[in-house]
């Protein structure tokens, strides 16, 4: 079956779309990042798509999803790499993607992952503990 | 809906496979009336939408990709038809945040702003037909 790979980098999982997506192969990925999520304990997933040519709101609405369930499995997404043309048909299309953390590219997207999840730990320290007890 | 239709690709509809099919031909065809980068990412865009809506809700169809022109200026036309239930309400489909099922009910409001032209004839019970037009 068609999958579009997910690589694990540390705490981190990278994706890059680069086949033009249809419904279902979006679905898969859904399915296997959060389950490669739960699997690994990742804090943060970072998601190129500067090769896709455009984001429909099936595609939009996946992404939303990804991050929502990453959210909940306690875990930061960015979005990286979207195509000028593709945000402003996007915007227009009526979707602004909130509650999507995006990225101009893969350097400042993983650099946004690092302050998160540094940022995340060093407030733990003073209560996370206390959960375990 | 104006102007001179000068050729036309037809294309089934019958799977998610064939959405993907219809948004790699409908960027040829915007390349080939050599629309700009924004307007063909619209157009392939309002294509998928379209495209997804005959297959999950008309149950499959096909789509009608021509080229029109009317006197000096040029342009693409879609034409998305299917023989689903068709659409009861049409003003309520087109207003955002209408779904029928899961979705963010973008799709109807959402290509219309999209293209120029926006098109539904409707009958209950028998099918859905709509056509958009970008003029360049």
């Amino acid at each position: 079956m068609e999958r579009i790979p997910i690589l694990r980098m540390g705490n981190f999982l990278l994706v890059t779309i680069q086949v033009d997506m249809h419904d279902k192969l979006a679905l898969t990925l859904q399915d296997d990042l959060t389950a490669k999520i739960a699997d690994v304990g990742a804090k943060g997933v970072l998601i190129d798509i500067s090769s896709l040519e455009i984001v429909d709101s099936f595609i939009g609405r996946t992404l939303a999803n990804i991050a929502s369930m990453a959210r909940v499995l306690d875990a930061q997404t960015v979005v990286v790499g979207m195509q000028p043309a593709v945000a402003i048909t996007l915007v227009e299309l009526g979707m602004s993607l909130p509650g999507i953390r995006t990225a101009l590219n893969v350097e400042s997207g993983m650099e946004y992952l690092k302050e998160t999840v540094i940022d995340y730990r060093n407030g733990e320290d003073y209560d996370g503990d206390s959960e375990q007890d | 809906m104006t102007g001179i239709v000068n050729k036309t690709e037809m294309l089934p509809i019958k799977d998610s496979s064939d959405v993907v099919f219809v948004r790699q031909r409908v960027r040829v065809w915007t390349t080939q009336l050599k629309f700009s980068l924004v307007e063909q990412t619209k157009v392939v865009t309002a294509a998928s939408e379209l495209g997804r809506n005959t297959l999950e809700h008309g149950g499959g169809g096909e789509l009608e990709i021509s080229e029109v022109v009317d006197g000096i200026r040029k342009g693409l036309r879609l034409k998305f038809s299917d023989k689903g239930p068709g659409i009861p309400d049409i003003k309520l489909a087109l207003s955002d945040g209408y779904t029928s099922k899961q979705g963010m009910g973008l799709g109807l409001g959402g290509s219309k702003r999209l293209m120029n032209e926006f098109e539904i004839e409707s009958t209950p019970g028998q099918g859905t037909t709509i056509t958009v037009t970008r003029w360049k």
